[in-house]
């Protein structure tokens, strides 16, 4: 099934090992991870960004003040090094809570049988990604409700709906079309962010294009698959987005 | 929290400070000298000089950072010609390798923030330049690059905050700079929390002061754009560093 892309790789890189099963399924297994991590840590972080939207344009000084303090920090760290708190120090902090709550059990003469908990690596990782670009998120899509119209809005409430139903109805899908260009940006920079889940562990598609190659002695050969595997991917979202953007923006008059 | 182990390793992380400080810097020079050329042949009307720069942002901008840095680092090695080249007792060291990769990074996203640029320059200007009789290279050294770089530089802050969280990357190769700082602290005290929440501090810090030296660097270079007194209104500049 896969022939065509064996002979292909095997005579335009020149390598018969790529035919030896590294490639198919070693590193495209690892693509397929790759995918699932990004856009696991996508709907993760599409949750948090539209409850970081609604915390920052709410009443409420606490909510306004968490969600800023949230997007302000998360965006002013190297993912990696968020993502090196969140997974070790992440693993420590759910040990630690489990520690103290047995202990609390067992003063109030409860069992819990809370013993070492051992977070998945993909778990981790799509936490970590997924809270790093809900802050970008959170930006987007204040942004793109902070532009919707204030006619639209008012329309939905002299209609009698609810505030709930206003925000459902009128404002999140009316928010789309100005969030869709920023929410594409940071789909791409996402989809880029997890070969660094390589770096803690995750067998992901750098991991193993690491291991192939050291283990071949063609490091380059495996990175410049893995390149080109990113840029499929990053080049696919471009012409979907730019499909959406499309569909969105229709009935609106170019400047 | 264990602080005290932190305040102890002090000297260590202001070495890494060093060593991220230094990277960014001369990476971001580099890029930019190299973004400039890359922007012009992106903009230029020509398709067979358009071509190139827009596959090398294309490229540079669609892969992931610590991909070009693993081709260059681990990568070129693979080759006997590189091996025994001039350009390998640079291309061996992971200081070199990091630098080079970082600043072919940047030069491909200031590439495409500058061809934007020169592609929004308002007719007008160019035309007023044509009709005193300034020739082409004139034109683009007088009139388009700065009005480009002017219209750029919100969008440039953005890109040097994106750089100094992307050199975090060089720690992964070896590097004691902020981040292989934490690492080395961890792994001798065992302290994750603690060493990488310090440098994620040190890192919160440099932010701030990039965001802010922007921002007073945009207000001298958009004073004209600027309500005057009692006018009221915000300047043209949009909100510091968004995802790019």
């Amino acid at each position: 099934m896969f022939e065509p892309i064996d002979a292909l790789l095997g005579t335009t890189l020149g390598s018969p090992a790529l035919l030896d099963g590294y490639l198919y399924p070693y590193i495209l297994a690892g693509f397929a991870l790759t995918l699932k991590l990004a856009l696991a840590s996508l709907a993760l972080a599409v949750a948090l960004g539209l409850l970081g939207a609604v915390a920052r344009l709410s009443r409420s000084r606490v909510a306004r003040g968490t969600a800023a303090v949230y997007t302000t920090v998360v965006r002013g760290v190297p993912d990696i090094v968020l993502m090196f708190i969140l997974f070790f120090g992440g693993q420590i902090f759910v040990n630690w809570c489990g520690a103290e709550l047995t202990d609390l059990g067992e003063r109030l003469g409860v069992r819990l049988g809370w013993d070492y908990i051992e977070i998945s690596a993909f778990a981790a990782g799509t936490f970590s990604i997924g809270f790093i670009f809900g802050a970008y998120m959170t930006e987007t899509f204040r942004g793109g409700i902070l532009a919707v119209s204030r006619g639209e809005i008012e329309a939905g409430r002299a209609f009698g709906m609810t505030p709930a139903q206003v925000f459902f109805r009128i404002t999140l899908p009316a928010s789309v079309r100005h969030a869709l260009p920023s929410f594409g940006n940071n789909w791409l920079v996402l989809a880029k962010a997890t070969a660094l889940v390589s770096v803690i562990g995750l067998q992901d598609m750098v991991f193993r294009a690491a291991q192939a190659g050291n283990t071949l002695r063609e490091p380059f050969t495996f990175f410049m698959v893995v390149a080109v595997l990113y840029l499929l991917l990053t080049g696919a979202s471009d012409l979907c987005l730019r499909w959406l953007n499309r569909r969105y923006s229709v009935g609106v008059r170019e400047a | 929290m264990d602080v005290e182990v932190i305040i102890k390793n002090l000297p260590l992380y202001f070495e890494g400070l060093g060593t991220t400080v230094q990277l960014v810097a001369l990476s971001l020079g580099c890029g930019l000298a190299l973004a400039i050329p890359v922007a012009l042949l992106a903009a230029s009307r020509r398709w067979w000089l358009r071509m190139p720069a827009t596959a090398y942002i294309y490229v540079f901008r669609g892969t992931p950072l610590l991909i070009q840095m693993y081709i260059i680092y681990y990568g070129l090695a693979q080759f006997e010609a590189v091996r025994e080249s001039l350009l390998w007792p640079v291309l061996r060291e992971a200081w070199w390798c990091a630098l080079v990769s970082f600043a072919l990074n940047t030069a491909g996203y200031t590439g495409e923030i500058l061809r934007g640029a020169i592609a929004n320059t308002p007719h007008g200007e160019v035309e007023a330049a044509r009709s005193v009789g300034m020739s082409q290279w004139q034109i683009h050294a007088r009139i388009v690059l700065p009005s480009a770089f002017r219209r750029a530089l919100p969008a440039y802050g953005n890109e040097v905050i994106f750089m100094l969280h992307g050199s975090a990357l060089a720690g992964v190769i070896t590097l004691v700079d902020l981040f292989g700082a934490a690492r080395i602290v961890n792994s001798r005290h065992f302290v994750p929390f603690e060493s990488f929440i310090a440098a994620g501090a040190f890192y919160l810090g440099l932010t701030f002061v990039i965001a802010w030296l922007f921002k007073r660097w945009e207000r001298r270079w958009h004073a004209h754009l600027r309500p005057r007194d009692g006018a009221g209104g915000s300047s043209a500049t949009p909100a510091p560093f968004t995802a790019r």
